[in-house]
């Protein structure tokens, strides 16, 4: 499962570190008042982030070892905690989404944050790091850690750069993802003793609790404990609330990560943790998991369709997406997951797309009520093409992006019961009809409100805040086979664990399972 | 050369990217040269490969070209309880079907283009028409060419994408983007059922290519009762798909409205090619449908249906563009019911030339709206588009536009079925299928014969009221009537003379012709089957020779009385239709408003899906985030009784101990004497109170 860092350097230390060394760089060297040079030194360390990911792309082995570029250290050797990180197929596209983005958002920043510029850019970094970490951890409590690390920037980024109701949207989010992640907690903690009790040892090593056979009744709990701190993040139905109130308030470029990144944390767990450790729970759970993700999907799409907010509107379809995500993963078959997979990285691109095409409208006529605009594509015509492409991508026309992972969650929800994939389908149908009825009711029509009359097109930094977007939601439309084929290792090992594991293992407790000698407790 | 024919999809793909990202900044002349010169070498290269394959080579010639592989997906366990991987290539597949396919819309396509060089020349957009043209045709013709279906889905949704944009092209009027909307909201219902239909075929047959699928159904299924409720499911499914691209009942609705975009586009996405795609993925299916009876049954009967319907909304009609919808949307009906009778090939050969013959019409009408504009706009009046479009303020232009009006005659004749045009041959090739074919009946027939003889109606009633009698918007702005340029005529001319010679190929074998598309078509729809051995066989028989001649005298006799109907009311009695709307109110208005489908759609589907929509924001911000602030708030009230029990409870009691205490220390200070005999005293009377005390409980 491990393969040997083909590298000489440890490149994932790097790439998670570096923005973090960014940010405290900014914090203890620069002065508050050099605000341009803090915005210089953040878009470079952010580029840097990007360019130092880079290699994984190229020197990731998509028929090697599940995962590689490993580095393995004792941290607390007390309690077993070990400081240990590698990457499989589905963290590096992850990796990659989340540094790219990263230094988009950054970029997109520029002249939309005039306040307390430092701690911005900041926090931006310092978020960057820990979410990267949470994508690399191989180590249970170094993946906790992480997670609840990068909470807190995002809480100051909504609190402090955000919009009137910032500070409940702030603490609404805090304290939701809280009460997940404490939940989440004890479920690591009862493999954490399961294990000793069985092996005698203390290890928070992913890799190892994988060996361990769970019985039915704790995979049970624990699939349980762990649902609920990722599904709140995914969001699903009906735990998505704190969504749309974050979405809207935060400044552009949270919304950025929001949506493109820390989303995927919750649908990166299911993958991640609960299938492989959890096989039994999680195919005894699939009724449940498919029908909330169907819900999400249609609920989400409608929901969208009468929001007169654009962000509100765009932050209720990532409701839907997800749940779309949701559904190609809980098929639990080979082309479902790696559908689901590739469309994490889809809705970041498409989705991270459309939220800073609300910012740079937010950035020039600070205010998102759809009724405010129309006809915007005679005065802002560069933008409007873009912003085409982008809704386009998202609501999954084919030879772009969101197509491809639709299609194959579809497929694979399908090959199970047609019945999902009829209902999925109306996602579908619905995602077209609100988005093209924002672009509508934008873009289109008479260009009748003064204020609009003198807006500026995209100057080129805003342009190239969306270029790369574009340029991947098209270079996986049209070949997708580079990241299929990344996905393809992880994908089949954690369908063959599911499918090794017992049928019904809750009513035959006496059937043995590998590595599990013990009865029930 | 024909190992290239990979390029000719991709030719206008390529004119589309240059128009699209430098075409603001070229010459017109430069972006013209680009999009009309990219596709009319596709034309060439297509041309090319007929002569190449198919002239030398027989109709049963197939050239098959793997670009790349496209989705090399993981795979699913499929219903036969084997593996099967979905890999997916970029294939494309030149057969008989698709030739045509490919020389029609390469052809007409290539002649739009440069009509289109007149008609926008004077547009804002005109390198983002052009792109968008361009785009429409890589599309197109990538779906034309697709070797699997999920290849061709990309065309299919693709085209639907041009059509959005090119409807909306003048996007500032709200209708027209509002049709655009429409149109590919619409399609996306259609392609709901494409999607799903693709679906059951990969999880039933562990393929999406055409050949492989169709091999296995005729392999699997060689009995004809086997299979057919999987077979009709998709059969079905497809049909769904079909109708929404090709503007059947009940997915028809977008069509007329798509008459908001610019004419050319009209007469390419909305009459000659994209609508048609409904017909050819049905004929591609062939194999598939003939397996599926309760699906042919299907198609045949909503395509009877729509013929009939359509062409009854055509008869009262004012808008010269609307007449020319319904038109099509009837005419698909009629494509659709050759299919539907197991007569794939009479559709394919109808869908040609009716590509002709009504690209000429929505020309022609372009071309005499873009006429009526000028004189509008000459003579100084300010009365908008759609006042231009209406034929009651035409009349008489024959005089002052004579090509514009002769080939809009000739295209006329052909779509009403005068012998000898191309459409006479094509719809009676159907009209005689749907009695004769080994699925029709006596009643969808009669269906067809009625809606010709309606058709003969509102085109003979279109052409007088625009071509003959007065004009009738006065005579200042009849001097500023003129003939289209050159650019413009000279596209009408070729297609006007199609309309006439295409019809040739298909001459019946009844009338001493040798019905050459039939064979050439025949030999792809049934792909590596064994009907194919059949469908020779039969095509090579004709015993009812007679009986075919009767049938075409009496659709000629039908066609006739519509067309004196049509000069009757307009010419020598104009005062009957005023009449005859007077006299039946209910009747006229039912069919002026279209049937009212569109405001029953608006009341049902439209404001349903809003109202549960908006139902469902409210609950979600009252019940679903009620619950989450609910949570909340009951965690701060709780937090404040915790902190009142707290304050006078809790921390009460503590105080109450130290009262207590402070109270007894006040008893208990009395002991305190201070004299060591005191202590011992009462220590010995501790002792002795805890000795008894475990004395008597022990």
């Amino acid at each position: 499962m491990l393969e040997n860092n083909v590298l000489e350097w440890p490149i994932l230390s790097w790439v998670v570190f570096l923005p973090g060394v960014g940010g405290l760089i900014i914090l203890f060297f620069v002065r508050k008042h050099q605000e341009n040079l803090i915005r210089w030194l953040a878009n470079i360390f952010g580029f840097l982030g990007f360019l130092i990911s880079l290699p994984l792309w190229f020197y990731f082995r998509p028929e090697g070892a599940q995962f590689q570029f490993p580095e393995q250290y004792d941290w607390i050797p007390s309690i077993g905690v070990q400081y240990f990180l590698g990457i499989d197929g589905i963290s590096l596209l992850l990796v990659l989404l989340t540094t790219m983005l990263g230094f988009i958002s950054i970029l997109s920043s520029w002249t939309a944050i005039t306040e307390r510029v430092k701690e911005y850019y900041v926090m931006m970094l310092f978020l960057q790091t820990g979410m990267l970490g949470v994508f690399v951890s191989l180590d249970f409590f170094l993946f906790y850690v992480f997670w609840e690390v990068m909470l807190v920037p995002m809480y100051f980024l909504i609190g402090v750069w955000g919009g009137p109701r910032k500070l409940y949207a702030a603490i609404k989010f805090f304290l939701y993802t809280l009460v997940g992640s404490v939940l989440m907690l004890l479920g690591i903690l009862a493999l954490y003793f399961y294990y000793y009790e069985q092996t005698g040892v203390y290890t928070f090593n992913v890799l190892e609790l994988m060996n361990l056979g769970l019985p039915y009744n704790l995979q049970f709990w624990v699939f349980l404990a762990f649902f609920v701190g990722f599904a709140i993040k995914v969001p699903m139905f009906p735990f998505h609330t704190w969504l749309p109130d974050a979405h809207v308030e935060a400044p552009t470029a949270g919304s950025v990560i929001l949506a493109g990144v820390l989303l995927k944390m919750g649908t990166y767990g299911f993958v991640r943790f609960s299938l492989p450790l959890l096989p039994e729970a999680s195919k005894g759970a699939v009724w449940w998991m498919v029908l909330l993700a169907i819900i999400g999907i249609v609920y989400g799409a409608m929901v969208a369709l009468v929001q007169s907010d654009w962000k509100r509107l765009v932050a209720y379809s990532s409701v839907s997406h997800l749940g779309f995500v949701m559904l190609g993963i809980f098929a639990l078959n080979e082309i479902g997951l790696q559908g689901g997979i590739l469309q994490m990285i889809n809705h970041g691109l498409s989705t991270g797309g459309l939220f800073l095409t609300v910012g740079l409208i937010y950035e020039r006529r600070h205010t998102r009520e759809i009724a405010d605009f129309g006809g915007l594509a005679k005065v802002m015509p560069v933008f409007a093409a873009m912003f085409l492409i982008i809704a386009l991508a998202s609501l999954g026309l084919p030879l772009l992006n969101g197509f491809i992972g639709e299609f194959m969650i579809l497929q694979g929800a399908f090959a199970v019961n047609w019945v999902w994939a009829a209902f999925a389908v109306s996602g579908i149908v619905l995602g077209a009809a609100y988005l093209l009825w924002l672009y509508q009711r934008t873009m289109f029509g008479q260009l009748d409100k003064p204020e609009n009359m003198k807006l500026q097109d995209l100057n080129w930094r805003e342009r190239w805040t969306l270029i790369p977007i574009i340029a991947f939601c098209i270079w996986i439309g049209v070949y997708p086979a580079p990241f299929l084929k990344r996905l393809e290792v992880p994908v089949r090992n954690i369908v063959e664990r599911i499918e090794a594991s017992p049928v019904e293992a809750a009513r035959s407790p006496e059937k043995p399972t590998v590595g599990s000698s013990t009865s029930d407790r | 050369m024909s190992e290239l024919f990979w390029l000719i999809p991709l030719l206008p793909g390529l004119g589309a990217g240059v128009n699209g990202l430098f075409g603001k900044r070229l010459p017109k002349a430069l972006v013209s040269a680009v999009a009309c010169g990219s596709i009319f070498v596709s034309f060439l290269l297509a041309l090319g490969c007929f002569f190449g394959v198919f002239w030398s080579g027989g109709s049963t010639a197939v050239e098959t070209v793997r670009l790349f592989t496209w989705i090399p997906g993981m795979g699913v366990v499929l219903s036969d309880g084997t593996f099967g991987n979905l890999n997916i290539g970029w294939e494309y597949r030149l057969d008989s079907l698709s030739m045509v396919m490919t020389l029609v819309v390469t052809g007409v396509g290539f002649l739009i283009h440069v009509y289109s060089i007149g008609y926008m020349a004077h547009d804002p957009g005109y390198a983002r028409y052009f792109s968008y043209l361009n785009l429409f045709s890589f599309f197109m013709l990538n779906l034309v060419l697709a070797a699997n279906f999920l290849l061709m889905f990309i065309g299919w949704e693709g085209v639907g994408l041009c059509s959005y944009l090119l409807i909306g092209f003048w996007y500032e009027r709200k209708s027209a983007a509002d049709a655009g909307k429409k149109a590919f909201i619409v399609n996306r219902i259609g392609d709901a059922g494409f999607l799903l239909a693709m679906m059951l075929i990969f999880v039933s047959f562990g393929s999406l290519d055409f050949y492989a699928v169709m091999g296995a159904i005729a392999e699997r299924f060689a009995a004809p009762s086997t299979g057919w409720g999987l077979l009709s499911a998709i059969g079905v499914l497809l049909f769904v798909g079909a109708a929404g691209k090709s503007a059947q009942i009940p997915l028809h609705v977008w069509l007329p409205d798509a008459m908001e975009g610019p004419t050319p586009v009209s007469a390419l996405i909305h009459a000659a090619t994209m609508v048609t795609a409904g017909v050819y993925m049905v004929a591609r299916c062939g194999v598939l449908f003939e397996h599926a009876p309760l699906a042919l049954t299907v198609v045949a009967v909503v395509g009877a249906v729509t013929a009939i319907f359509a062409a009854s909304i055509g008869l009262v009609q004012n808008d010269i563009k609307r007449v020319l919808a319904y038109s099509t949307v009837s005419q698909l009906g009629y494509m659709f019911l050759a299919c539907g009778v197991g007569a794939f090939a009479a559709g394919i050969f109808h869908l040609m030339t009716h590509a002709f013959f009504k690209a000429c019409l929505f020309l022609g009408s372009g071309s005499v709206i873009h006429s009526m504009e000028h004189a509008e706009h000459a003579s100084g009046g300010h009365r908008n588009y759609t006042e231009m479009q209406d034929m009651r303020n035409m009349g008489g232009l024959y005089r002052h536009m004579p090509k514009t009006g002769l080939t809009f005659m000739i295209a006329t004749a052909a779509l009403a079925g005068v012998p000898l045009t191309a459409g006479f041959f094509s719809k009676d090739e159907i009209l005689w299928k749907a009695w004769s074919g080994s699925h029709g009946s006596g009643l969808l027939w009669l269906i067809g014969l009625v809606a010709a003889g309606m058709t003969a109606f509102y085109m003979g009633r279109q052409v007088l009221m625009t071509f003959f009698g007065k004009f009738r918007s006065g005579a200042k702005m009849e001097s500023h009537l003129h003939e289209s340029p050159a650019v413009m005529t000279w596209p009408l001319i070729l297609l006007a003379v199609g309309s006439i010679v295409a019809g040739w190929v298909g001459i019946p074998h009844a009338l001493g012709g040798s019905n050459h598309i039939e064979a050439f078509l025949e030999p792809a729809i049934l792909a590596g089957t064994h009907v194919a051995a059949e469908g020779a066989a039969q095509a090579a028989d004709h015993p009812e020779g007679d009986t075919e001649i009767l049938f075409a005298l009496i659709s000629i006799a039908v066609a006739g009385c519509g067309l004196f109907l049509a000069y009757h009311f307009y010419v020598r009695r104009p005062e009957r239709p005023k009449a005859l709307a007077a006299a039946w109110p209910g009747a006229h208005q039912l069919l002026y408003n279209k049937y009212y489908v569109d405001e029953l759609y608006d009341k049902t589907f439209v404001r349903g899906t809003l109202k549960g929509s908006e139902g469902m924001s409210l609950f979600d911000a009252k019940v679903v985030d009620g619950a989450v602030n609910g949570t909340a708030w009951g965690t701060l009230s709780a937090s404040d009784v915790s902190n009142f029990f707290d304050m006078n409870f809790v921390d009460g009691a503590v105080n109450l101990v130290g009262s207590i205490l402070t109270g007894f220390s006040g008893t208990f200070r009395r002991v305190q004497t201070g004299l060591v005999q005191n202590y011992a005293l009462m220590m010995l009377v501790g002792i002795f109170v805890l000795v008894g005390l475990f004395y008597f409980l022990i």
